[in-house]
């Protein structure tokens, strides 16, 4: 399902095989497991990591395991669940994350991509797509919360989430949705790996790290489950970096 | 005028200017922050004389516009998280004094702009920009030390592109005023020395001014276009007289 290594600061997690990398149950399980070893591994460590999320194959991941739901609205509705406090696992982890788009990214794995804070993508191939409105599902509001945080320009989150765009990297960069492009899925996974090594280089306290994170999304945080920082337990841990 | 030895204040046209003074990074501490609060505050009294309600430029001299707070008289007090406190609040006040400012404003980011100096730059209406040397810089993520919810709010309002944002405060990305100005995060970078810098940003506030505007109108209009940090910052300052609302 998924795998966990650790090469110097960066944790590279892989969603294994050739599939779609369906985020049914056991996935998810498998991912949130994964990620919370990564950030116990780093706060052993000390400052200074990152986390690196890749696919095999030709997929990052097509969404949520809708083949399991079937037409069970009720499996379906576990699913959305479940998928929400990986979301939130994400967006407070301490430390960097890079989602490295070597493969197609639709629905919940769109999602996934976006939780990560930047987005290296493969342009010879593959896209980014929020399918739902082509398939007849509803956006849960932590999706529409997620997007309206990381795709702030109000027609690049139109196109996305009400037409059904399927967003090629260089147009996703164009949208702000992709940071870099480069032109193969080795490429892409070398310099993802690389850009997160710079990144953990910074050795930036994982805590705070999250926490300037959280503070940039609030309303997405809110949605994913987070509880909010108070400025009073901000201030106090100022104080004691004095 | 001069306010302590920290700022002094000087009209140019319909333009005042507030010049933090000195080669110091113009750290802001209650000291600081008092002397700006009463330097805008002397505006909000005699704005204006007949030619409107005029503009204000916010300028520094030496290499740094404005270097974050003053954290060596954090450290040096008896109770640090008391003076973190002291200092946010009076920044929240001097943001909201800015907000509810009955004129137009602009900051020259002559120098290095860093930390809450950054936010300070960015709370204004325009930011004019040194482009041969200073950057921009949220150093918060490198100092490891956490935002408080009303800077948070302050760049979601004024960087509204998230990309722009993270890479400002995540990343802590030291940005030039061409990058800057190119990511619409200022309105223009000026080649040239600080004095070039605070004529250009003098320049900007003169045909604001120019254009006549009510200054309570203009405030009122300011608090409903960044509402969100106008309700964070609202409690802490900005006296305004009172105003019948539509």
């Amino acid at each position: 399902m998924c795998t966990l290594e650790q090469r110097g600061r960066v944790f590279v997690l892989t969603l294994t095989g050739d599939g779609e990398h369906r985020l049914g149950h056991a996935l998810i399980s498998s991912l949130r497991s994964a990620i919370a070893s990564a950030a116990e591994a780093a706060a052993k460590a000390g400052p200074g990591a990152a986390l690196v999320t890749v696919g095999e194959g030709r997929f990052f991941s097509n969404g949520l395991d809708i083949g399991w739901a079937g037409t069970s609205r009720a499996r379906l509705g576990e699913l959305v669940d479940a998928l929400r406090p990986l979301a939130a696992d994400l967006l407070a982890l301490p430390m960097p994350t890079v989602a490295a788009l070597t493969g197609h990214a639709s629905a919940g794995g769109f999602l996934l991509a976006l939780c990560h804070d930047y987005r290296i993508m493969r342009g010879d191939r593959g896209v980014l797509y929020m399918s739902e409105v082509d398939i007849g599902l509803p956006l849960p509001p932590y999706f529409g919360a997620v997007l309206r945080a990381k795709i702030t320009s109000a027609n690049a989150l139109r196109d996305v989430a009400l037409r059904g765009k399927k967003v090629k990297a260089a147009e996703g960069k164009e949208m702000g949705i992709v940071d870099a492009v480069y032109p193969s899925a080795a490429e892409t996974a070398a310099e993802a790996f690389k850009f997160a090594e710079q990144l953990a280089a910074r050795k930036w306290n994982g805590g705070v790290y999250a926490s300037i994170r959280m503070s940039m999304f609030p309303e997405a945080c809110r949605s994913v489950g987070i509880v909010e920082e108070s400025d009073e337990e901000k201030r106090k841990h100022f104080a004691s970096k004095l | 005028m001069a306010t302590g030895n920290l700022c002094a204040v000087e009209r140019r046209g319909r333009v005042h200017v507030i010049t933090l003074t000195g080669a110091g990074e113009h750290r802001l501490g209650p000291a600081l922050f008092s002397a700006i609060r009463s330097a805008v505050a002397a505006l909000r009294a005699a704005p204006g004389d007949g030619a409107g309600a005029g503009a204000l430029v916010l300028a520094a001299e030496g290499k740094f516009f404005c270097n974050g707070y003053d954290l060596a008289w954090a450290r040096a007090g008896p109770s640090p998280a008391d003076r973190i406190s002291a200092m946010r609040a009076a920044f929240r006040a001097l943001l909201a004094d800015l907000l509810a400012l009955p004129m137009p404003t602009v900051a020259a980011v002559t120098g290095h702009a860093a930390g809450s100096g950054c936010a300070l730059a960015l709370a204004h209406d325009a930011v004019v920009m040194r482009a041969s040397r200073g950057f921009l810089y949220m150093s918060e993520v490198d100092a490891g030390i956490k935002v408080a919810g009303f800077v948070g709010e302050l760049l979601r309002e004024k960087v509204p592109d998230a990309v722009a944002r993270r890479d400002l405060l995540m990343e802590g990305r030291k940005m030039t005023a061409a990058e800057a100005s190119r990511r619409g995060i200022v309105d223009a970078a000026v080649d040239g020395e600080v004095e070039d810098v605070v004529a250009a940003a003098v320049a900007v506030a003169e045909d604001l001014a120019a254009r006549g505007w009510d200054g309570e109108t203009v405030a009122e209009i300011r608090k409903v276009t960044w509402p969100a940090l106008w309700s964070k910052v609202n409690d802490y300052g900005g006296e305004a007289p009172a105003r019948p609302r539509l």
